[in-house]
């Protein structure tokens, strides 16, 4: 090990190491003062991302090529470190009402998101599977958390079943490229595939098997079965912690594994892409249509976004329109991060101890009682619908125009479509906020409502600025390891 | 050393891989759920050593080592949510987690 490797994997050391100091801490905090081990965790998570960024504009291979730093990492690193510090802001004041406040909660957060990290720095298939597994564990006790409450229970078991059936796909796919190659370093095996003379069905299957892996993390349709029931039943900060984190890990290993190390694939793969993005969007729009649980709605809708997302891995193997695409799969990532996080706090400041207000009709009346919640809340459902000038009208016009500029303007036609059947469901809670009348009661704690309106905030200044974000996206794949 | 072919190793693990996923998506009791899961990991262990030994490297069969850790990591957390669960509800069925369905 050398200055070098070690420097290239500092934030992710920092934060491993600092989580498992705060586990050994939070024993010596009492129980009513947490806020304190959340307070260390989130600057943790801050020093962090401040290392996270030093890495900007580097680009190595470190630990015999097992992980690359280069813009690509860093960008979705810096994603992660911020998620994590949000959904710390959203849970702190939501364990307390629940009375489930527990150190545990802020020390797996941590271990997750350096799982994360590492995902996106994985430049071999080996780290891609620990990395799975590292951010994965913690998240099956999250979901956790809330038992003896039947749903959570469930919602751990479900996660951690479907979690473990999809972490044995990417291992076998994982053996098979191993086999057919005689190597798991990415770099190595783009070499082999380039020099040719190689058993192509292993490496197919391989990668297929890989492939229906990381659907299950970004829960793309046909491997969207647990999304639903977990997203519901999870605690509502977990759940929006797993649903921008599991998800944006799930599409870096995606982006890393299929653009970088297996174009040579697209002729199998793409049509598969394709065909998988069109069902995701059509499954996850139409079913949370009929959906009176907010959060059973969201889930769909992340489903409906996965979809979106995949549109952009389509013409990955397209040279000409790779780029554009791979860097507005990124921005939607961003955007659609923060308009979840936002909408799962505002879930998290309306529920109630025991499960209530969790029904869409449950908001009637917000607009008036909490006009600060329901404006949040009201730009985050416009950014999902993707009504200029949200980011997330800019972030669906980036994919649709990829979409076309690869050739795949039906895609692009089905994005539309679906986009217009999503407004249905999500107008429907800012109708229930405004024009009915209700005695909803959400949360008044500081933490919760400046998140909630801070990601408002953030959604419509980006919003003005698209461009911006966009180019930041280019330039984080400018120096990918290739 | 090297008198058994190949493609049983392959073929060996491809049925352990397939009963362990039909095993995960059939069964009705978590505890056999886990043993099928565990039956995937196994599969891609045994691919890995194999491969390893044919082709002469250790990479492979340092790989089953991780495997081993990280499964036995997640077992171990399988396992708490189940127990977590029997006293909860006093029961882990499956068929009985469906209290979420519309």
């Amino acid at each position: 090990m050398t200055v070098k490797d070690f420097l290239s994997l500092l934030p992710h050391t920092v934060l491993l190491v600092w989580a498992s100091l705060l586990l050994l801490v939070d024993l010596f905090i009492p129980k009513n003062k947490k806020a304190i081990t959340a307070m260390l965790a989130g600057s943790g998570l801050l020093i962090t991302f401040i290392l996270v960024l030093r890495q900007w504009g580097g680009q190595s291979l470190a630990y015999h090529q097992m992980v690359v730093v280069d813009n690509f990492a860093v960008f979705l690193n810096g994603l992660f470190a911020l998620t994590g510090i949000v959904s710390i802001l959203i849970a702190y004041d939501y364990l307390n009402r629940m009375s489930i406040q527990k150190g545990e909660y802020y020390v797996l957060l941590l271990f997750s998101v350096s799982g994360m990290m590492l995902m996106a720095s994985a430049a071999d298939l080996i780290m891609v599977f620990l990395a799975l597994e590292l951010l994965s564990i913690p998240l099956y006790i999250l979901s956790a958390l809330a038992i003896p409450r039947s749903e959570s229970a469930e919602a751990a078991l479900k996660y951690f079943i479907l979690g473990a059936f999809a972490a044995g796909f990417v291992l076998y796919g994982t053996a098979l490229i191993f086999g057919a190659t005689q190597n798991t370093a990415l770099v190595e095996i783009v070499a082999k595939i380039n020099a040719g003379g190689l058993d192509t069905g292993l490496l197919i299957v391989g990668a297929g098997l890989l492939l229906v892996g990381f659907s299950f993390k970004v829960a793309a349709v046909p491997f969207h079965m647990w999304t639903p029931d977990v997203y519901q039943g999870a605690p509502s900060p977990v759940t929006g912690f797993m649903s921008i984190g599991a998800k944006a890990a799930g599409f870096a290993a995606l982006i890393r594994v299929f653009t970088l190390a297996l174009p040579s694939f697209s002729a199998v793969i793409a049509p598969l892409f394709a065909v998988m993005a069109a069902l995701t969007m059509i499954v996850g729009n139409v079913a949370a249509v009929s959906q009176s649980n907010i959060k059973r709605m969201l889930a769909y809708s992340s489903i409906a976004h996965a979809g979106y997302i995949l549109m952009a891995l389509v013409p990955y193997a397209n040279p000409a329109a790779a780029a554009n695409a791979t860097a507005s799969a990124l921005m939607y990532l961003v955007v659609y991060g923060l308009t979840s996080l936002g909408a799962w706090a505002v879930i998290s400041a309306v529920e109630k101890v025991d499960g209530g207000d969790l029904g869409v009709h449950d908001y009637s009346g917000l607009g008036k009682r909490h006009p600060w919640l329901a404006a949040a809340m009201t730009v985050f459902m416009l950014s999902f619908t993707g009504v200029p000038p949200l980011i997330g009208f800019w972030g669906k016009f980036f994919l649709f125009r990829t979409a076309i500029e690869g050739g795949y303007v039906l895609l692009a036609i089905i994005g539309l479509l679906t986009s217009l059947i999503s407004a249905w469901y999500y107008l429907r809670v800012i109708v229930m906020m405004y024009f009915r009348d209700g005695e909803v009661e959400a949360s008044k704690a500081i933490t919760i409502n400046v998140a909630a309106v801070g990601l408002a905030v953030l959604v419509l200044l980006i919003g003005l600025l698209p461009t911006g974000l966009f180019n930041l996206a280019l330039q984080a794949l400018a120096n990918g390891m290739g | 050393m090297n008198t058994i072919p190949m493609s049983y190793f392959l073929v060996l693990s491809a049925i352990m891989f397939s009963l362990g996923a039909i095993g995960v998506i059939t069964r009705r009791n978590p505890l056999v759920i886990f043993m099928s899961l565990e039956l995937m990991f196994n599969a891609a262990n045994l691919t890995f050593v194999a491969f390893s030994n044919a082709f002469g490297n250790a990479n492979g069969q340092i790989f089953v080592f991780f495997v081993m850790v990280v499964a036995a990591a997640e077992v171990a957390v399988g396992l708490a949510l189940i127990v977590a669960i029997f006293r909860a509800r006093g029961s882990i069925d499956i068929d009985l987690m469906s209290s979420m369905k519309n």
